[in-house]
C-alpha cells in the first residue's frame, strides 16, 4: 500500500429533533471513523421564510440548539469531533467562548465552532442587538469576534493559572477573567463556511477548516490553490487550513441505478409547492397562484423586493431569472421541471467503487483535503456511505483505519492553536490586525 | 386551600455543584447517585464572573447517562439573549426526554457587566423584572411552534404546518423578540421554571412565573410566611397556588454523621451562616427535620446543597433519603418519566393553540389567556 494523502470526512445530520436520531447518526459517523459531525442551527438557514408577512414552510421543521445537543452526544461517542454552527452576529464573545470551552472540556477535546454570520434583518428582531449588519460590517465583526474568543481561550496558562483579559476593539470592549481553564485542545477547532472573497480571506486569517461549495475538479483545484495561497500572509502553512467541500453522494449497484436514484431524490426535494416558493424568491413576488406544471411567469422579476430583502441573495436574481427562462425555453420545461433542473445534480453519483475513486482523485489532485457529507432525503444515506465507501477508501490508503488521537485537532492533523500572537511573525500579526479593522 | 397538610407528596432536590470541576465524569456520578435516591431533580448553579463550566452544558452531557431525574441548570437572564436561552433550555428538554428545568437568576455585579460590555450593572429589582419578562417570553417561544407543527410530508414537500407557527411579538422593558422559536415545542411543553425567592426583589417574578420556588430560611415561621406570601401573590396573578412548589433550600453538612445534630439543629432547625441556612448533624436528624417541616405544611419539599459535594450527597441519599423512603414519606421509584410528572405538575396547554390539549391545565404556568394571542391561529 502506497502512502497517499489521506482525506478527512465529516457529516451533517438530517434536520431532526429527537435525540435518538442524532445519537444514531453520530454513532454511524464514529463507526466510519469520521473526523467530525457538524450541526447546523444558524437562525438563517432554518428561518421560516416569509412571504407577505406569512410564514412559509420550506424545510423548517425546527431543530435543536446545536451546542446543547453536542454536549449530550459527547456522552454517547468517544472520538468523533463535535462541531456546532453558531452565529457571530447575534452572540457575545464571552458567553460563546465559555460555552465552546465547556464543550471541549466535557468531550475531552472534540469541540469545533463553525462560524457563520447573519444578514437577515428579520432574525435581528429576536435579539437585544437588533437590526442587522450589512456585508461590509459582518466579516469585520466576525473577525474581531473570533480574535476576542481566542484571547479568552488564551487567558489561562496551560498550567491552569487565570490571567485577566481586556479587549477593546471596534465591536467589543470587555474585560475581566475568563471562567473556564484552558481546554484540552487549547482552542476548539474553528470552521468557516464560505466561498466569497471575504469568506476566503477570513478563513485564511483564522480558521482551521473551511467549508466550500463543491465544484468540478478544475474549479476545485483553482479554489484550493487560491485559499492555500492566502495563508502565507498570516504566517500560516498550507497544512494549517483544511479545505472541505460540502458534497452529496448517491450510490447504486450500477451507474444506471445510481443515476435513477439521484433523479428520484431531486424530484422529491422539489415538490410542486417548493418549486413555486423557490421561483417566487427569484422573481421577488408571490407566485403561489401559478401552476407548478405550467410555464414560467411572463412577468419580469422584481429586484430587491421585500421577499428578498436582507436575505443572503443568490447572486443577481434578475440574471438568474433570465437563465431559468432560457433553460425552460430550450428544453420545454415546466416551472417545477425548471427548478429541478436548475437546482443542480448531486456531487458524486455512482457505484461505491466509482465514488471512492472519484473523491480520492479530488484529494490526490489537490481539489480538497476532505469532504463534508450533506444529507439528502435518502434514508440511511450515512450508513450506506460508511458501509460501502469507507472500506474502499481505506483499501486505497486514502482514509484512516483507526483513530490515532483523542482530539479533533489530532484527527485533522492540526498542530496547536493557530494565530497566537507570540507565535506569529510581526508581519503576520500586522496582516491580521489590518484585516480586523 | 391554604391548609396544606399532606396535600402533595414530598419533593426532594439536591445541588451537584463542585468547585472548579470541568470533567464530565464526576458530575455524571453525582447525578446518578441522586437518581438512585429517587430525587425529583438536581440543580447546578452558574454565573459568569466566577470559575466553572456552563451549567446547562454539563447537565446536557449528563442527560444520556441518566433516565428519570430532573436536570435544573441555572441560566442567567441579564447579559444573555432570551431567544438563545429559551432555545437551549428547550433543547435540554429534548435531549433529556422531558426532564429539563431552568433556574432563573440575574447578574447584578459590575464585574459580570464588564465581561459583556453592553450595559452597566442595574438595580436588582429592575433585573428581576427583566428576568420575569424573559421567563414570560420563553414560555411564549416554547408555545410558538405547536406540538404537531413539524409535519413531515414528503409527498407535498410540507415540513411545517404554517398555521401552527406563531410570532410572539414580545416587547419587554429592555428587549424585544419577534419569534417564532427555532426549536420544536419541548416534550414538557414548558420546562420547569425555578426561582430562588429568598430575596424579596425576586418574589413577584417567582410568584408569577415559577413552578418551583426555593426559600433559604432558618425557621419554620420565616418559611411559612414566605410561602403564604408567594401563594397569595400567585393567586393575585391568576394562578392556582397549588401549582407552586415551595422548597426550603439548606446547606447540609453531614460530616459528623455518627453524632446527633449540634444544638440548635436537627428538629430545632438549621442556623444562619455566611453560606446561608446550614444544617449540620447526622442524616437521621436531617430526616427528622424534613419530616417535621413537610408534615406540618411549612414547605412542599427541600433543596439540599451538600457542604462537601461527594461525601454529603452520598450520606444524604443513603442515609436521609433511605430513611424517608422506609417511613413511606418519599418515593422509592419514579412513577413518571418527566420532571413535571415528578412534581405533580400538568403539561401546560399551548397558549396559541385554538383547541386546548385535552386534559391539560390552561394557564397553569403563565396565567396567560388565549386572548393574548397575537398573530395566532385564525
Amino acid at each position: 500500500m502506497t502512502v497517499r494523502k489521506r482525506m478527512h470526512l465529516a457529516a451533517i445530520p438530517h434536520s431532526r429533533i429527537e435525540f435518538s436520531s442524532f445519537e444514531q447518526l453520530a454513532r454511524t459517523a464514529e463507526r466510519g471513523l469520521f473526523d467530525f459531525f457538524l450541526l447546523t442551527g444558524r437562525a438563517e438557514g432554518l428561518w421560516p421564510l416569509e412571504n407577505k408577512g406569512r410564514i412559509d414552510d420550506v424545510d423548517v421543521a425546527g431543530r435543536p440548539e446545536p451546542i446543547t445537543v453536542l454536549n449530550a452526544l459527547a456522552a454517547v461517542t468517544e472520538r468523533l469531533g463535535l462541531a456546532a454552527t453558531v452565529d457571530a452576529t447575534f452572540n457575545e464573545p464571552y458567553e460563546l467562548a465559555r460555552r465552546l470551552a465547556t464543550l471541549d472540556h466535557l468531550s475531552g477535546g472534540r469541540a469545533a465552532w463553525n462560524v457563520v454570520t447573519s444578514s437577515d434583518a428579520s432574525i435581528g428582531e429576536n435579539f437585544r442587538r437588533g437590526g442587522y449588519l450589512d456585508g461590509t460590517e459582518r466579516y469585520p465583526r466576525a473577525a474581531e469576534f473570533v480574535a476576542t474568543v481566542r484571547e479568552l481561550w488564551d487567558s489561562w496558562t496551560p498550567e491552569g493559572v487565570s490571567r485577566p483579559f481586556a479587549h477593546r476593539g471596534r465591536h467589543f470592549d470587555i474585560a475581566g477573567e475568563f471562567g473556564v481553564p484552558r481546554s484540552p485542545q487549547g482552542h476548539p477547532v474553528v470552521i468557516q463556511a464560505g466561498d466569497s472573497e471575504a469568506g476566503r480571506e477570513f478563513a485564511a486569517s483564522t480558521a482551521d477548516v473551511v467549508l466550500t461549495r463543491q465544484k468540478r475538479l478544475e474549479a476545485g483545484r483553482a479554489c484550493y490553490a487560491d485559499v492555500k495561497r492566502r495563508l502565507r500572509k498570516y504566517g500560516r502553512s498550507p497544512d494549517d487550513l483544511k479545505i472541505m467541500p460540502g458534497v452529496t453522494v448517491v450510490l447504486g449497484d450500477t451507474a444506471a441505478e445510481a443515476r435513477e436514484r439521484a433523479a428520484e431524490i431531486r424530484r422529491q426535494q422539489v415538490s410542486p409547492q417548493n418549486a413555486l416558493l423557490m421561483l417566487g424568491r427569484i422573481w421577488g413576488v408571490d407566485l403561489s397562484s401559478y401552476d407548478p406544471d405550467g410555464p414560467l411567469p411572463e412577468i419580469d422579476p422584481v429586484p430587491d423586493s421585500s421577499i428578498t430583502q436582507g436575505r443572503t441573495r443568490r447572486g443577481d436574481t434578475v440574471a438568474i431569472a433570465e437563465k431559468w427562462r432560457a433553460l425552460s425555453k430550450e428544453k420545454g420545461l415546466s416551472i417545477r421541471q425548471t427548478v429541478i433542473e436548475a437546482s443542480g445534480r448531486q456531487s458524486f453519483i455512482g457505484t461505491p467503487e466509482a465514488v471512492a475513486a472519484e473523491i480520492d482523485d479530488f484529494v490526490q489532485r489537490d481539489a480538497a483535503d476532505g469532504f463534508v457529507l450533506v444529507p439528502h432525503l435518502t434514508p440511511g444515506g450515512l450508513d450506506e456511505f460508511v458501509d460501502r465507501v469507507v472500506p474502499l477508501l481505506q483499501e486505497r490508503g486514502a482514509f484512516r483505519t483507526e483513530y490515532r488521537g483523542a482530539t479533533l485537532r489530532s484527527h485533522l492533523g492540526l498542530s496547536g492553536p493557530p494565530g497566537r500572537d507570540e507565535d506569529m511573525t510581526a508581519d503576520a500579526s500586522d496582516a491580521r490586525e489590518q484585516y480586523q479593522q | 386551600m391554604t391548609s396544606s397538610h399532606g396535600r402533595g407528596p414530598l419533593h426532594l432536590a439536591a445541588a451537584v455543584d463542585q468547585r472548579a470541576v470541568y470533567d464530565a465524569g464526576s458530575y455524571t456520578e453525582s447525578v446518578r447517585l441522586a437518581e438512585r435516591g429517587g430525587l425529583d431533580f438536581v440543580t447546578l448553579d452558574d454565573g459568569f464572573a466566577r470559575p466553572g463550566p456552563d451549567a446547562l452544558a454539563v447537565l446536557s452531557r449528563v442527560a444520556p447517562a441518566t433516565r428519570r431525574i430532573g436536570l435544573v441548570p441555572t441560566v442567567t437572564t441579564t447579559h444573555t439573549e432570551p431567544f438563545h436561552v429559551q432555545a437551549a433550555v428547550a433543547t435540554l428538554d429534548w435531549v433529556s426526554r422531558g426532564r429539563a428545568g431552568w433556574r432563573i437568576d440575574v447578574s447584578a455585579g459590575e464585574g459580570e457587566a464588564r465581561l459583556f460590555g453592553r450595559r452597566h450593572a442595574a438595580p436588582v429589582a429592575a433585573l428581576w423584572q427583566e428576568a420575569g419578562e424573559v421567563a414570560d417570553v420563553a414560555a411564549k417561544l416554547w408555545d410558538s411552534r405547536e406540538d404537531d407543527a413539524g409535519v413531515r410530508d414528503v409527498a407535498t414537500g410540507r415540513f411545517v404546518d404554517r398555521d401552527k407557527l406563531h410570532q410572539v411579538d414580545f416587547h419587554g422593558s429592555t428587549f424585544s423578540v419577534r419569534g417564532p422559536s427555532i426549536v420544536p415545542r419541548p416534550p414538557q411543553g414548558h420546562p420547569v421554571r425555578v426561582v430562588d425567592a429568598t430575596d424579596g426583589q425576586a418574589r413577584r417574578t417567582a410568584a408569577r412565573y415559577a413552578d418551583v420556588v426555593f426559600v433559604r430560611a432558618v425557621s419554620h415561621a420565616q418559611l411559612a410566611a414566605v410561602r403564604a406570601e408567594l401563594r397569595d401573590s400567585a393567586s393575585a396573578f391568576g394562578r392556582d397556588p397549588d401549582h407552586l412548589r415551595v422548597l426550603a433550600s439548606l446547606v447540609v453538612d453531614l460530616g459528623d454523621g455518627e453524632h446527633a445534630a449540634e444544638p440548635g439543629h436537627g428538629g430545632g432547625g438549621p442556623r444562619q451562616t455566611a453560606r446561608g441556612p446550614l444544617y449540620r448533624g447526622g442524616p437521621v436528624d436531617l430526616a427528622e427535620l424534613i419530616t417535621s417541616w413537610y408534615t406540618d405544611g411549612t414547605v412542599d419539599g427541600f433543596h439540599l446543597r451538600p457542604a462537601e459535594p461527594r461525601r454529603d450527597l452520598e450520606r444524604l441519599v443513603n442515609g436521609t433519603v433511605a430513611l424517608l423512603q422506609h417511613r413511606g414519606l418519599f418515593r422509592t421509584f419514579y412513577p413518571g418519566s418527566t420532571l413535571r410528572e415528578h412534581l405533580g405538575l400538568a403539561r401546560p396547554a399551548n397558549q396559541y393553540a385554538v383547541t386546548p390539549v385535552t386534559g391539560a391545565v390552561t394557564g397553569a404556568v403563565t396565567g396567560s389567556v388565549t386572548g393574548a394571542v397575537t398573530g395566532g391561529a385564525s
